[in-house]
């Protein structure tokens, strides 16, 4: 579960005030829900290998870390405590499922990519996550923020490995609404008679990993308060 | 606080609503989107029956080449005999349509074969006749599908295609890649039953009535090669029964 724990604010504040910006904000760095808290990896391995895919995943996580954090924010002094884990848990499901269906309607082949990790996300630790540790204690408004925010947060990460993993695995690019878009011209390839190869590793999950990695490598190379002892 | 919302009442009356309006939303999710994923499902099981017969195509297009590779669809019953036969445009709420049987539906209801359509797709293709079967069954977690095509003699394999809903990613799921389905190509059916194998280790490369299973994916494998000899049992009485009756 996440480290970190926003206070509650008891008086009213300004949309765009100092502790919002820091909710959106800091999920993005110092507090990134996969490089940081590393939540949520199993998905951000499986499904990088088509940008495509990861746009869509990003887009559900998004939307079911939204639908979460404000309908919990909203009940958040009706529910009860005893059962308020399985709450959560339905709400998220309710919200996957949906998600789910929805995809299976308008995108059919992206949905058979995603497989399984779609209906994983009502496992996914980031959103319960955000739910217990923000959203029971605080208004829907900050809830958004933060929901955006550790969404935004886990989606970058998601992105940046796709281009990656699908550039130097695929020699393309997949764009929503325009397919794989190659640019390298096809006389370059070993295949047709030219020097370059696709990495076939940079397909295989493994190397998702060690692309998560460079990532915090980086980040943490360019702010050492974030490396543990 | 007004009311304590720890109290075991509340706690009841709080799930119970909760299970309403959940159970209403998703309903209604579900129903308003049914035609949609009705339609992409029967897109995309032209595109595997095709696949099975080596021509890809897209579910765009799949509407188009569907009718003009397959020419004549059957159903048949459990003993071989055909009940009903179509050809040209799929129209989705033809019930009598053998493409709109849903086998895996068949499948799941445990109905005694008796009691079941069995749909045959023909498909022509270089000007020869390519014997389409489809097969339902079960792998690990949930069901396995796909499509065998047989060649003419109604004994070599010409190509299959299977899919998956819940197998494990990396190992039965890979069940419907096309390393595994181009290892059907060219093997033989046996003439008595067990037809096909899906073997688990110790394959012999000059035998022709098998391919090796997925590692780590035994029982998807297993569920692969059952899901074949069921269903291949009952179309080798309609293919004895068009063997016989060329030969006189």
């Amino acid at each position: 579960m996440g480290t970190e724990n926003s206070e509650i604010t008891p008086k009213r504040e300004s949309l765009f005030s100092k502790k919002n910006r820091k909710l959106l904000k800091d999920p993005l760095g110092d507090s990134n829900p996969i490089t940081i808290q590393v939540l949520g990896i199993c998905s951000a391995l499986a499904i990088t290998v088509q940008l495509q895919q990861a746009v869509i995943m990003s887009l559900s996580v998004l939307f079911v870390m939204i639908g979460g954090n404000v309908i919990v924010s909203l009940l958040r002094n009706l529910i009860p405590d005893r059962i308020r884990i399985i709450v959560q848990l339905v709400i998220i499901a309710s919200l996957v499922i949906i998600v789910d269906e929805v995809l299976k309607a308008y995108q059919p082949d992206i949905s058979e990519k995603l497989s399984v990790f779609v209906g994983l996300i009502i496992t996914n630790c980031i959103i319960m996550g955000r739910l217990e540790a923000f959203a029971l204690a605080n208004k829907p408004g900050p809830s958004v923020f933060d929901a955006i925010g550790n969404g935004m947060g886990y989606a970058w990460v998601l992105l940046a490995v796709s281009i990656v993993r699908e550039i130097f695995g695929s020699g393309a690019i997949s764009l929503p609404g325009m397919g794989q878009v190659k640019f390298l011209p096809e006389e370059w390839f070993i295949a047709s008679g030219g020097f370059y190869e696709n990495n076939n590793l940079m397909i295989l999950p493994p190397m998702a990993l060690v692309v998560v990695g460079i990532i915090i490598w980086i980040q943490r190379s360019r702010n050492e308060a974030l490396i543990e002892d | 606080m007004a009311f304590n919302k720890n109290a075991t009442g509340y706690t009841f009356l709080f799930s119970i609503v909760m299970v309403l309006i959940v159970g209403i939303a998703l309903a209604y999710t579900s129903l308003s989107l049914k035609p949609l994923q009705k339609k992409n499902e029967a897109d995309k099981q032209m595109v595997d029956i095709l696949g099975a017969v080596g021509i890809t195509t897209t579910r765009e297009n799949a509407k188009v080449d569907f009718p003009r590779f397959v020419k004549e669809r059957l159903s048949l019953d459990f003993e071989g005999n055909v009940l009903n036969s179509t050809s040209g445009n799929v129209d989705p709420n033809d019930t009598s349509d053998p493409f709109n049987l849903d086998v895996k539906k068949d499948y799941r209801s445990k109905k005694p074969a008796s009691e079941l359509s069995f749909p045959l797709y023909i498909c022509e293709k270089e000007g020869e006749n390519i014997y389409v079967i489809p097969v339902a069954g079960s792998g690990l977690w949930g069901p396995i599908w796909g499509f065998v095509a047989l060649e003419s003699d109604m004994k070599t394999i010409y190509g299959a295609k299977f899919d998956h809903k819940t197998e494990t990613p990396g190992l039965g799921a890979e069940i419907k890649d096309d390393f595994f389905s181009d290892k059907f190509k060219g093997q033989k059916l046996r003439d008595a039953s067990p037809y096909f194998t899906i073997l688990k280790g110790g394959r012999k490369i000059e035998d022709m009535h098998s391919v090796d299973g997925i590692t780590g994916g035994t029982i998807t494998s297993v569920g692969v090669g059952e899901m074949m000899n069921r269903t291949i049992s009952i179309y080798q009485l309609y293919f004895n029964s068009v063997i016989n009756s060329s030969e006189q």
